[in-house]
C-alpha cells in the first residue's frame, strides 16, 4: 500500500498488468522512452523491454488499427492517444472495426483492445486538449467505455479493462492526474466495469457524473451538509454498459438528481441518465432533473476555462433549485 | 525540378555563407531583421509563459527562422499560408501584428481570436493565414483545399502548406499528396525537419530519411534544402513556387532544420544532448549567418545595431500590449459557435 496520484495509479496498473500476462502490449505516441505525455508509461519500457512497449509515429488511425489486428491475434495491445482531440481520428477503426469484430465474428474473435487517452480541461490549453468527448464513443455499440475520478479508481477499473475481452475506451481526466494522493494497494485487484461507485450516501438528493467532476460533486456534498441536506454522490465510472440501477434506486430514495459532467449539455451522456430517469425512474422524481454541464460551445483558453467548467456553485444551485419543489 | 534539386543540393552541402547566387544587402538586411523579430519575440513569449502569463501550450520556433523568412521572401500578394501548431514564425512573416500576436498567446481581447483562441489557434483573412493547427498533419489536406480554390478561380495563387517531419506520417498527408497530383493542385508542401516529432527522433519515427521524396509515388517532385540557410530556402522556395504558379502541380520541399527548445515549454528533453543543441547553435544558427553575411558586405555594427534596436522595441511594445490588453469578457464564451442573429 503506498500514497499514489491517478497518473502514479495508472502506471502501476499498466505494470501490473503486464507483469501478469505477457500479451499485454502498450504502443504510443512517445509512450517509451519519453514515458509518455504525462509520464504514464515511465519506466515500462525499461523494465519490459522493446518488443512491448513500443513509440509509434504519430498515426492516430494506424494505432488503433493497428491494435485491433494485435487484438484479433490475441494480444492486448494498450494503445495511448496523448489527448482525447486526437483520438477523433482513431474513431473511424474504433467504431468500424474494434466495436464489431465480436459480433461480425460471431463470437469467433474478440478485440481485447484498451484505448487510453487523457480527457477534459486541466491543462489551460484550449479544444483538443482539453474537451470531453466521451459521448462521441458512448453511441458505438461494442464499445466500453470508462472513466475513472481517483487514484483507486484509476488503478482498479483500468486493470480490468486490459483483462477484459472486449474493446475499452479508457477516459482519464488530465485535472485529476495529480490532484490528490490516496492510498493504492497494488495487489492486482480489478474493480467491476459494470458499476456505478456510490461515493457518499445522503438520502436527499442525487448528485450524479463522472471524472473530473466527481471532486467538485464530493465538496458540493460537504457544503449541502453544512446546510443540513444530505447527498448521496455517485461516479458512474463505467458509462456503457451504464449501471442504470444504482443511479435509480438512489433517485428512488432521493426523489431529486444532479447530474453533472464536463462535457457540452447537448447530447451529453447525461442526457442518456436523464432519459432513463424519465422512463423507469419518472415516478420517483419530486423534482425536475438538473443537469450541470459544460457549454454548448468549444473549450476556450484559460481565461474564460474557469467560466466553462461545472464547478461546485452551479452543483450547488441546481441542488437548490432541486430541493425546493415538493 | 533540376533547378530545385540544384538548390536543395547547394543547401545540404555548404556550409557557412553563401557565395554564390546570394542575397543582395537589401535582401539580407530584410531576412535579418525578420529572422531577429521571430527570434526576440519568441525569447519574449518563453519568458511571459515563464512568468505564469500564458497559458496552455506555447511552442517556439526558435532555431527554425530561416525557413518562413525564405519561403516567405518567394511568396507574392494573394498566396496562402497555413501551418501547424508552432505558428508565431508564420504568423509574423505574413505581417500578422506582433501586438495582436502575443496578447492571443496571452489570452488577452486585444488577440487575433479575442483570447479564445490562444498560441495554436489564430488566423488573419486579410493575410491569407489560415491558421495555426492542432491536430498533428491535419493542415495538409486543409492546404490542399486552400490551393484547390486558386485552380478553380483560375489565379496564380500558391499555397504554402507546412507540417512538420513527425506530422509527415500521417495518413492524410498522402491522401492529400494523391488529390494534389491527380487535380494539379498549385500546392507547395513543406516539410519542416526539425529532427524530433516530440521526443521521437525522425530516424525512430520514418523508415524513409529522405523525406523530399515521400511524394515520388505521386510524381510529385521535391528537395532537401539546408533549412538552417535562408538563402538557399529562398531560391528553392522561388523555384517550388514557379512550378506551382506555371500549373505543373504540387511540390514538397523538405527543410532541414532544427529547434533549439522544447517541443512545447513542458519537455523533459531527455531524447537528445545538450551538446547536440549546442553545436547547432555554435555552428549552423541562421541569424549569425547571416549577420556575418552582411558584415562581409560592409554593413557595419551600428547598422545592425539600429535594426536589433527597433526589433527589441517592437517585442516590448507587443509584450506590454498582451499584458495589458483586457481579460475577454464572459460572455465571449458563447460568441461565434453558429451564425448569430
Amino acid at each position: 500500500m503506498r500514497d499514489a496520484t491517478l497518473v502514479e495509479a495508472i502506471n502501476a496498473a499498466l505494470a501490473r498488468a503486464m507483469q501478469e500476462d505477457e500479451r499485454v502490449l502498450v504502443l504510443g505516441e512517445d509512450v517509451g522512452k519519453d514515458g509518455g505525455v504525462f509520464r504514464a508509461t515511465d519506466g515500462l519500457l525499461a523494465r519490459f523491454g522493446p518488443a512491448r512497449v513500443f513509440d509509434t509515429p504519430v498515426a492516430e488511425a494506424a494505432i488503433a488499427g493497428m491494435s485491433v489486428g494485435l487484438a484479433a491475434q490475441g494480444f492486448c495491445p494498450v494503445a495511448e492517444i496523448q489527448f482525447m482531440g486526437f483520438a477523433y481520428a482513431a474513431i473511424d477503426q474504433l467504431l468500424n472495426h474494434a466495436a464489431r469484430l465480436r459480433t461480425r465474428t460471431r463470437g469467433r474473435l474478440s478485440c481485447p483492445m484498451v484505448l487510453r487517452t487523457p480527457c477534459g480541461a486541466g491543462v489551460h490549453a484550449p479544444e483538443h486538449h482539453s474537451e470531453s468527448g466521451e459521448a462521441c464513443f458512448t453511441n458505438i455499440p461494442g464499445l466500453r467505455v470508462v472513466v475513472p475520478s481517483s487514484p483507486r479508481r484509476g488503478y482498479g477499473l483500468l486493470l480490468a479493462a486490459i483483462r477484459d475481452s472486449d474493446p475499452v475506451v479508457f477516459l482519464e481526466p488530465t485535472r485529476l492526474y495529480r490532484a490528490v494522493r490516496e492510498p493504492v494497494a497494488d495487489d492486482g485487484t480489478s474493480l467491476p466495469l459494470d458499476r456505478c461507485i456510490t461515493l457518499r450516501e445522503g438520502g436527499d438528493v442525487t448528485l450524479v457524473g463522472w471524472g473530473g467532476v466527481v471532486p467538485e460533486m464530493l465538496a458540493a456534498a460537504e457544503r449541502l451538509a453544512a446546510e443540513g441536506t444530505q447527498a448521496d454522490v455517485i461516479d458512474v465510472a463505467t458509462l456503457v454498459p451504464l449501471d442504470a440501477e444504482t443511479i435509480l434506486a438512489s433517485v428512488a430514495g432521493t426523489g431529486r438528481c444532479v447530474i453533472c459532467h464536463e462535457a457540452p449539455l447537448t447530447g451529453g451522456f447525461g442526457a442518456e441518465i436523464a432519459a432513463r430517469l424519465a422512463g423507469p425512474g419518472l415516478f420517483s422524481l419530486l423534482a425536475p432533473v438538473e443537469r450541470v454541464t459544460g457549454w454548448d460551445t468549444i473549450v476556450p483558453l484559460s481565461r474564460l476555462e474557469r467560466h466553462y467548467l461545472p464547478g461546485v456553485e452551479r452543483i450547488l444551485a441546481a441542488a437548490r433549485r432541486s430541493l425546493r419543489h415538493g | 525540378m533540376a533547378h530545385a534539386a540544384e538548390a536543395g543540393k547547394r543547401g545540404r552541402t555548404r556550409t557557412g555563407v553563401s557565395k554564390a547566387g546570394g542575397f543582395s544587402s537589401d535582401e539580407l538586411l530584410r531576412a535579418y531583421r525578420e529572422m531577429l523579430l521571430i527570434r526576440r519575440f519568441e525569447e519574449k513569449a518563453g519568458q511571459l509563459y515563464g512568468m505564469g502569463l500564458i497559458g496552455g501550450f506555447c511552442h517556439l520556433y526558435i532555431g527554425q527562422e530561416a525557413v518562413v523568412v525564405g519561403l516567405q521572401m518567394a511568396l507574392k500578394e494573394g498566396d496562402q499560408v497555413i501551418t501547424s501548431y508552432r505558428d508565431h514564425g508564420h504568423m509574423l512573416v505574413t505581417g500578422m501584428a506582433p501586438r495582436g500576436v502575443m496578447a492571443e498567446l496571452t489570452g488577452r481581447a486585444g488577440g487575433y481570436s479575442r483570447g479564445k483562441g490562444g498560441s495554436m489557434h489564430m488566423f488573419s483573412k486579410e493575410r491569407n493565414f489560415f491558421g495555426g493547427h492542432g491536430i498533428v498533419g491535419a493542415q495538409a489536406s486543409l492546404g490542399t483545399g486552400l490551393a484547390f480554390s486558386n485552380r478553380y478561380r483560375g489565379n496564380d495563387n500558391v499555397c504554402l502548406t507546412y507540417f512538420g517531419e513527425g506530422a509527415s506520417n500521417q495518413g492524410q498527408v498522402y491522401e492529400s499528396f494523391n488529390l494534389a497530383a491527380l487535380m494539379k493542385l498549385p500546392v507547395v508542401y513543406v516539410i519542416e525537419n526539425n529532427r524530433y516529432g516530440m521526443g521521437t527522433s525522425v530516424e525512430r519515427a520514418s523508415a524513409s530519411q529522405d523525406l523530399s521524396k515521400n511524394g515520388a509515388p505521386w510524381g510529385i517532385p521535391g528537395a532537401q534544402v539546408d533549412g538552417m540557410d535562408v538563402e538557399a530556402v529562398k531560391l528553392a522556395g522561388e523555384v517550388a513556387v514557379a512550378h506551382c504558379r506555371a500549373g505543373n502541380g504540387p511540390f514538397l520541399l523538405e527543410m532541414k532544420t532544427y529547434r533549439y527548445r522544447g517541443h512545447s515549454m513542458s519537455d523533459p528533453a531527455k531524447y537528445r544532448t545538450r551538446e547536440e543543441v549546442q553545436k547547432m547553435r555554435t555552428e549552423r544558427d541562421c541569424i549569425d549567418t547571416v549577420h556575418a553575411r552582411l558584415t562581409e558586405l560592409g554593413v557595419t555594427e551600428p547598422e545592425i545595431k539600429q535594426i536589433d534596436d527597433a526589433v527589441k522595441q517592437i517585442v516590448q511594445d507587443a509584450a506590454e500590449f498582451a499584458q495589458t490588453s483586457p481579460e475577454p469578457d464572459p460572455a465571449e464564451l458563447w460568441t461565434d459557435v453558429l451564425v448569430e442573429g
